[in-house]
């Protein structure tokens, strides 16, 4: 059981974030910090991760996918050390993330969702200096930042404070950062959101290289055609636990077959299943609040039909959504929601 | 936990060599900055100087005695408050934006981040303080009792007080938001500047002994006293080992809370 050389892998990683109102006075307002966290230990808080059991493979290029709220990013959080597991435990690189976290940290390359650049350096400084902390000489650093910064496309941007970055610019600067200390797995947090098609590709372009050169690479997205084109096996998360796990080709077998009809309602969606579940040529019908998914094989040729069967139920139809199998169908009828 | 442990990995570098490339970073940063440092952080105490030291004797509403309690005190003023600026107003900033990700990702414990942020504001304090000093005498002129030969005296007062008020600057970086930032210059700052013995003597307040006894959880009121004890000796003061060993303990007491706080915040 296991993978022999897994470069990640987590047991029951379990995360509950104490509960908004306790968090908004952080402990620091003087020695009453230790009553207040005390306190809030005790209130339900939010769950973020229930039981995570993930293993991952060295040299693997493996994609977390799931909405937003899924718990990706307290997933990434934890394995970058960022995040503390309320129990369970996550092997990174050979290193557990909470009591080797330095160990972690040494091995690992971390792009964040939002840029997050040193404002107060430059393009090239941002690089440099990162290096400078994981104890790599400035000569060896330049030679690297430079090239990163060409291979990234803003060599011009070098010497640009990074506020002249357009948020593209800037995301690729993180990829860089994250890549100039030559870490042995990188992990992305959503790397490609809020870039446009060019920047896109020009990531994916990257991260296709890394993992050519035997490079670990894990990343959270919520993009279904960059998990589809990019993993070699995604995970599929949902509410912090782990819904399935595959190559996406094998994904994509597991989706309920036939075309997917989504309708948008103005009310509950749940009185139309009944009838809708009736229809020939139906063989699922789900409700989740106000749309109605059913899984079809005659295409979209049941429209018509739909449409009466919410009429009837006292619903109007608002909206209409026609998809084939795929990672989105599936995704769909195991969560009961869309990606975005 | 077996193949990939035994993994050769370049050049490790200790916490030592992280804390130096974090303080070179701020060195640097703070190099390009200094004008508007020097201007932040002194302005206001050459301000007063210019008034209390210079203005008011010049009009006689006050003796030339007063020069020699108020001078140390400004220069107190100047180190502790420039020390703890440096260190809680950008701290504010990166936690709201996030931008202290790239160092909390550094390869040493999260603590060598903060410690190295007290540092440089131990530096920045004196730093400030270097630069008060000669332009307050210029402005005030001969002043009495002044005197640069209790160099150690000087240094140790100086250095705990920096440490001091960084530790403190940590403290209040970590636990405040973008939005309080104000609130802590009226209501942090202003009280510890005018009941910290900046402008007269503690000794002097045996005149209101509640509240010469009230002002001793002020830091500031060690850091003015100390100076006052070791750059014009012959002026009533506050014994200098009791002024250190209030320094060290609040210096101990800021770095732990800070430390805690700090962990807190960089960890979810």
């Amino acid at each position: 059981m296991g993978l022999v050389n897994a470069a990640v892998k987590t047991t029951q990683l379990r995360k509950i974030y104490p509960a908004p109102s306790s968090k908004r006075s952080p402990g620091g307002k003087s020695p009453a910090a230790s009553a207040g966290a005390g306190a809030g230990a005790k209130r339900p808080g939010v769950v973020a991760l229930e039981g995570l059991d993930l293993e991952i493979a060295e040299g693997e290029l493996f994609g977390l996918l799931g909405p937003n709220g899924a718990g990706k990013t307290t997933t990434i959080g934890i394995l970058t050390t960022r995040v503390r597991p309320t129990s369970g435990d996550a092997v990174v690189a050979g290193a557990d993330v909470t009591r080797e976290a330095v160990l972690v940290r040494r091995r690992i390359g971390v792009v964040p969702q939002r840029p997050n650049p040193d404002r107060n350096l430059n393009a090239r400084e941002n690089l440099v200096f990162h290096a400078a902390y994981f104890g790599i000489p400035l000569r060896t650093a330049n030679a690297r930042a430079r090239e990163l910064l060409e291979k990234l496309g803003i060599a011009d941007k070098g010497d640009s404070k990074v506020d002249q970055l357009s948020g593209g610019q800037q995301q690729r600067l993180m990829l860089a950062r994250a890549l100039i200390h030559q870490p042995e797995i990188l992990f992305l947090d959503e790397p490609t959101v809020g870039l446009d098609p060019h920047g896109r590709l020009a990531v994916w372009e990257v991260l296709r290289e890394l993992h050519q050169q035997g490079r670990t690479i894990v990343m959270s997205t919520h993009n279904m055609e960059e998990a589809d084109r990019l993993g070699d096996r995604l995970a599929i998360v949902d509410h912090g636990k782990l819904l399935a796990v595959d190559a996406p080709d094998k994904l994509k077998a597991r989706a309920p077959g036939g075309t997917l009809i989504q309708l948008s309602l103005d009310g509950e969606a749940s009185a139309v299943v009944q009838l809708a579940s009736a229809l020939p040529g139906v063989f699922r019908a789900e409700a989740s609040n106000a749309a109605l998914h059913a899984y079809s094989d005659r295409g979209g040729e049941l429209i018509p039909a739909l449409i009466r069967a919410a009429e009837q139920s006292g619903r109007t139809v608002k909206d209409i959504h026609l998809s084939p199998p795929s990672l989105e169908t599936l995704f769909i009828s195991m969560t009961g929601r869309k990606l975005d | 936990m077996t193949a990939t442990a035994e993994k050769v990995h370049a050049q490790p570098p200790g916490a030592g060599k992280v804390f130096y490339a974090l303080l070179l970073r701020d060195l640097m940063v703070n190099r390009r900055e200094l004008p508007y440092f020097l201007l932040r952080t002194t302005l206001q105490p050459l301000l007063f100087t210019l008034v209390f030291g210079f203005l008011l004797p010049k009009m006689s509403f006050v003796g030339r005695a007063y020069s020699a309690a108020l001078m140390p005190g400004i220069l107190a003023m100047s180190l502790a408050l420039s020390s703890m600026q440096s260190v809680t107003l950008p701290m504010v900033i990166d936690f709201a934006t996030n931008a202290l990700e790239d160092r909390l990702l550094a390869p040493a414990s999260i603590r060598v981040v903060a410690l190295e942020k007290i540092a440089m504001g131990i530096l920045q304090g004196l730093a400030a303080a270097l630069f008060v000093l000669p332009v307050a005498r210029l402005v005030m002129g001969p002043i009495d009792g002044l005197t640069l030969s209790h160099g150690i005296e000087i240094a140790a007062v100086a250095v705990l007080g920096a440490a001091t008020f960084s530790a403190l600057g940590l403290l209040l970086g970590t636990a405040i938001s973008p939005q309080q930032i104000g609130l802590v210059f009226s209501a942090i700052i202003g009280p510890m500047m005018f009941f910290g013995c900046v402008y007269y003597p503690w000794t002097g307040l045996a005149a209101v002994p509640v509240l010469k006894y009230a002002v001793l959880i002020n830091p500031m009121v060690y850091v003015a006293e100390g100076l006052r004890g070791s750059l014009t000796p012959a002026m009533p003061h506050m014994g200098l080992a009791a002024v250190l060993a209030a320094l060290v303990l609040l210096t101990g007491l800021f770095c732990a809370l800070g430390l805690r706080s700090f962990e807190r915040r960089s960890i979810a």
